[in-house]
This record gives C-alpha cells, structure tokens and sequence, in this order.
C-alpha cells in the first residue's frame, strides 16, 4: 500500500541556517505519526513544509501519492489544527467551520450539511451561533478540530493542539483526539513536546533533535529500546539514569563504573558490540528499592536524598558514592532524607550507549 | 442576669486590656490591621501631582480660553484690552463673518471656500493613503516576499527626507502629468506623503496578529485578497481609527502642500486662514481671526473626541500586544 504522505531527501535552509537535513519520512494510511522532541527541534518547521506553508529549499512532498511539493496548502488535501486555535475571531463557530468550503466555492446545501456533521462528531452544536471570544479554551480547539474536519481531508496536522489549556482538559481532549482517530481512521501528524501525548497517543513517535529524526519507532520501541543516549533520556520522567564507566566484553561481558560492577550476560547486545568506555542507563522505574531490591543481581548502599511522594508511587533520589540515582518505589513507602536505603536492579533492563557516539550497543 | 454577666467577665475584661499592646496577639484575634490598606487622600505627595497637573492644565487651556472669549466679544469690547475677561455682551456676528463674508484677495466668501476645498482634499487623501497602506502594511507582514525588507526599508528611509527637498521635482512631475494646480494633485501628493508612516503603522499592527490565523486561512484556501478583506480588515478596526485620525488631522492641518501645489480658488481651509489673519488692509478684526481659527480647528478636534477611546486602544493594540 502506498504511503498516504512520503518525504524524500526534504531540506529547509533560511539562507546558511539549515533547519531540516534531508529527511525522509513515510506515514502509513490511518496511522497516528507524533513529531516529538523540544523545542527548536524542527517538528513545527516539518509540520509547516507538509502544510505547505513554508517554501521547502529542496526535496518532494508526497500526499496520497500526489507529488504536492509545489502545491498551495489548500489543494493539499490537509486539515490543520493550530496551538493558538487560529479561530477567526470575528465570525461565529458556524462562519469559521464553514469559511474554507465557501472559498472552495461549494454548494450552500453540501456546506450545511458537512457543519452539521463536524458540529455532530465534535458535540459542538449549540455553540455554532457563538463568536470564539465567547467560547472557553477546550470549545475552541474543539471548533479549530471542526475546521480541519469539515475539509473531509485524508491528512489531519496537529501543530501543538494541547499545549494552551490546563492539564485536565488536555487530559480529557487528549482522549477525544484518540477516540477521534479511532473513528475517522485517516493519517495524523501530530506535533508535541509532551511525552505523556507522545506515548498515549501515537502509532509511531519520530523524536526529532536538531532538524533530524533521532528515531522513529513505536512507542514501545522507543521506551525500551532507545536508538541514543538523546532518545533514551527524553523519554521518561524522571529522567533515565546514566552511569559512566567501561565496558568489558573480554571474557564475559560486564560494566564497571566507580559505584559498581556488574555482569551483562542477560543484555541483548548490538552485533560488533567491542568494549571500551560507554554508558549504562537504567529506568527509575526499573531500580527497585527496599525489599524487592534484594532479589536484583546488582544490588547497592545508598543513601536518601530527596523524596518526590505521587500518591500512587514514589520517586527517590538517592546518593550512592558521587552518583544521584532516582528510583521509582511502589505506592507510599515510609522513606525520609538522609535514611540508607537499598536499592537493586536487573542489567537486562538497562541500556548501553558508545560514550563516543551515543549510540545503543 | 446583668450583674451576673459583669462579674463573669470582669477579668476577662482585665485581659483584653493587658493584651491590647501584644501585636502577635492582636493578629491572632483580627483587631490588628486588616483589609486595604488606608490611604491618605491630602499627602504631600498628592498635592504635588494634583498641583503641577492644574498648573499644566491652566497653562495650556489659557490661550483657548482667550481665542474663546475673544472670538465671542464685539470690537468695541476688545479694544478695552482685557483679553481675559468673559463677553459682556455675547455676539456670534465673528464666527457668521468668518465662515461666509471675510474675505481673502479677491473672493469674500469666508473660509466656507476653504471649508469644502479642505473636504475635497482631505477626505479622498486620507481614503487611498489609508487603503493603499493597509494593503503595504499586510503584505510585508504577511506575504514575506523577495525584496520586501529592502522595499521596507527604502519606504521608511522616504519617512525621513525632509519635505522640502522634494517639493520642487514634485512640482515638476505634476505638471509633467498634467495635475498640477488641481485638487487631483493635492491629493496624490497627500497619498504619497502619508505611505511611509501608515505603511509602518499597518506592518506593525499585522505582524502583531497571531501568524497562526494567517496560516489558519491559507490552509483554508483564502487568497492575498481574501485574508486581506474576510479575516484581517475585521480585526484591524482600532488600527484604522488610529491611521484614520493621523490622516485626517495630518492632512487637514497641511499648510505647505496646499500653498504650493494649488490655485487660490482651491486653497485649504488652512491656507485661507493664513489669508484672513495675514491680511495687511484695513482694521485687524481679532474677533474674526480668532472665530476662524477656531473654525478651522474644529475638524481634527471633533475627530479626536468622537473616537479617543478606540484611539487609545489602538495606539495601545500597535505598541503592546506582542
């Protein structure tokens, strides 16, 4: 099946500054694509050039299988949704969903009935007399969803849709866009620097860094095996812990820093794995403290140094020799500062990075 | 029943007293400082505000005062000498005389002339300066087009040559056109005149709109003319106010253009002014020149109360919102 939008070799340059570096991407038809990464990645400017509305400096667009690199936004068959809603203030919800039908120059029936659809799915039917300044922040990016909806376009971009409300209805509208995609089934490009949206919601994440996609994979892929050192430590809060030290692959395969030494044999190399200095990263969820610490291989003496209660678990920072570790714990374990605790963990479960290139062994 | 309730109370009567100067005390019972804080309302320092404001305010409505009052007097009256002293007896003949009987060479037809040749002038000047630089204004902030900052950058460069350097190879192109002398002239002389300070007025108020409608539109199949005339001219209300009233007011109160790029029958209202105040014969009728004075500032005045509040907003729309 043809890929319902393809990018081959895209480059962006304003003058020297080059934004995007001969990217290529694929999305699958009805797949749910997230652009993550921080800001100033290149996920907004890469939304832009799939839009159409920024002159790209090289490469090809491909919508649909329709070569749309020189296309106006509009014949593009896109729906975009904006960070700010975008919503013309001075038209009502009806006039807003409507406006891009009636400079299509469809037929007034054919326009009424694609609003009331839209208004339909949405449930934003008793608001369509209303201005936006009437409207409170979730009914509005409800209404910029419309937009884009009434278009009956294959091709939906998110650019940040969430970012302006608070968390509870990003929360809530974060499941309308999931149920959404599930209902409508077309492609989604969805941009975000959050990763809670990023893993919830995508089919596959490409993290993006610098104007180039660090790794696209699903999230699953992504959480548990991190391509670089950049990807693994942007997924996951807290933030994965590394460990410096040198890999030994001579005899049997081990790891030693200055806190510990331990055994790898149960870690799933990279073929051409040779030793040398390198990274070990483990998960705070997957260090494990207290008791359960006692069945891990590797097991070390720390001491508390900060306690983050959630309510339905627990993050710790504990000093072990000059490292700061965090630790997930279960539940609401009675820990205070500058307590000894001991904490374990499995080297299957933790991730190698080259210290040179930052790549997984 | 009462005598019973003293004694009861009586030593904790004796505490509360004991307490009175106990300030951690006082906030934990609420009879500490509580609420707003009070303010004085004679300080010295709002004696100093309020005072220096008054004296401005005499200051500057002083000379109104008299152009009022004068313009209101007979000549007899005048010539007592009390310039600041109320009319005795209230005449309107100044203000008749100096709309429809002064006269100014060879007319003596009062400032009405002056009156609708200002109209003429002013009201086409304003609209295509207006339209023209909106349009300018929308483009450089919207449509980032090849060229467009130098373009930028020459127009507001034109904001600073002095007038008088191109007065003369503006005479020469009139008449090389065929508008010279004509209110058509006038008013593309004005047209031009005004493009750099409105352009720079329209470009900042658009790039100050969020760029997301910009794009929202486009994705929505709206053209150049389409945004410009469905989603931005709705939004621009207070920006048009504000280019509106320096228009007007620039245009109205122009003397040196009207001087020089027209005849004496279509001279400005401010030109025609000029005329019967400076004119040499005969007695000074102060009354008179006062009345049309005041005539001729009626305009730009009205304009400023009819529409100060969207004014501020506008001014405030350009300069803040970010």
């Amino acid at each position: 099946m043809q890929p319902s939008i393809a990018i081959k070799d895209l480059k962006l340059a304003f003058g020297a500054v080059e934004v995007l570096h001969d990217l290529n991407l694929d999305v699958g038809q009805g797949e749910f694509l997230v652009l993550l990464g921080s800001s100033g990645c290149g996920k907004s400017t890469l939304l832009n050039c799939i839009a159409g509305l920024l002159d790209i400096t090289d490469g090809q667009i491909f919508i649909q299988g329709r070569n749309v690199t020189w296309e106006e936004p509009s014949d593009r068959g896109i729906g975009m949704v904006f960070q700010s809603y975008a919503l013309y203030p001075q038209m009502t919800v009806e006039g807003n969903l409507s406006f891009g039908l009636k400079n299509a120059g469809l037929p007034k029936a054919e326009i009424a009935e694609r609003v009331a659809r839209a208004a339909r799915v949405l449930q934003i039917e008793p608001l369509l007399k209303r201005k936006p300044a009437a409207l409170s922040g979730g009914q509005r990016q409800r209404v910029a969803i419309g937009r884009a909806l009434v278009r009956d376009v294959d091709v939906f971009l998110f650019d940040e849709p969430l970012s302006n409300l608070d968390a509870k209805l990003r929360a809530d509208l974060r499941v309308e866009i999931k149920q959404l995609h599930q209902q409508l089934e077309n492609t989604m490009i969805y941009v975000t620097h959050d990763q809670v949206e990023a893993m919830t919601l995508a089919d596959r994440i490409a993290i993006m860094k610098g104007g180039k996609i660090m790794q696209l994979g699903t999230p699953k892929e992504i959480y548990n095996r991190p391509a670089n050192r950049y990807v693994a430590e942007f997924i996951g809060s807290p933030t994965m812990n590394m460990l410096d030290g040198t890999l030994d692959m001579e005899i049997a395969p081990s790891f030693s820093c200055d806190i510990a030494t331990f055994a790898l044999g149960e870690y799933g190399f990279a073929p051409g794995t040779v030793s040398g200095p390198a990274w070990f990263g483990i998960r705070p969820e997957h260090v494990e403290s207290g008791e359960a610490a006692e069945a891990m291989p590797v097991q070390l003496d720390t001491v508390i140094d900060l306690v983050e209660p959630l309510g339905s678990d627990t993050l710790v920072r504990v000093r072990a020799g000059g490292q700061l570790l965090w630790a997930r714990a279960n539940g609401q374990p009675d820990l205070s500062p500058r307590q000894p605790l001991r904490i374990g963990f499995d080297p299957a479960r933790g991730h190698l990075f080259d210290r040179q290139g930052d790549i997984r062994l | 029943m009462g005598k019973c309730r003293d004694i009861e109370h009586a030593p904790l009567r004796a505490q509360a007293e004991t307490v009175l100067t106990d300030y951690a005390a006082q906030s934990r019972d609420g009879t500490g400082p509580r609420g707003r804080k009070p303010k004085k309302r004679l300080s010295g320092r709002n004696i100093m505000i309020y005072g220096t404001l008054f004296v401005v305010s005499v200051y500057y409505l002083l000379p109104l005062w008299v152009m009022v009052v004068t313009s209101l007097k007979g000549m007899p009256e005048i010539r007592l000498g009390n310039i600041f002293a109320p009319p005795v007896e209230i005449t309107f003949e100044p203000w008749v005389k100096a709309w429809s009987e002064a006269c100014t060479g060879l007319n003596c037809d009062g400032l009405s002339r002056g009156f609708w040749n200002s109209v003429r002038i002013t009201v086409p000047s304003a609209l295509f300066s207006i339209f023209i630089a909106s349009v300018n204004g929308y483009a450089l902030a919207n449509w980032r087009f090849k060229g467009g900052e130098a373009f930028f950058t020459i127009l507001i460069f034109g904001a600073f040559v002095p007038y008088q350097v191109m007065l003369y190879p503006m005479v020469i192109l009139l008449r090389e056109i065929g508008l010279y002398g004509s209110l058509a002239g006038l008013v593309l002389v004005h047209t031009v005149f005004g493009m750099p300070i409105v352009t720079l007025l329209f470009r900042n108020y658009f790039t100050s709109l969020p760029e997301e409608l910009f794009k929202a539109a486009r994705v929505d199949g709206a053209g150049f003319w389409g945004i410009y005339f469905r989603v931005m001219l709705p939004m621009s209300l207070p920006i048009f106010t504000v280019a509106m009233i320096i228009q007007i007011t620039g245009i109205w109160n122009d003397f040196l253009f009207g001087t020089v790029f027209t005849r004496p029958n279509l001279y400005p209202m401010t030109v025609q002014l000029n005329n019967i105040v400076n004119s040499v014969q005969g007695v000074k009728e102060y009354n008179v020149n006062m009345a049309a004075t005041l005539l001729t500032g009626l305009v730009p005045l009205a304009i400023y109360f009819a529409s100060g509040k969207l004014f501020v907003r506008g001014i405030a729309a350009g300069a803040v919102k970010g």
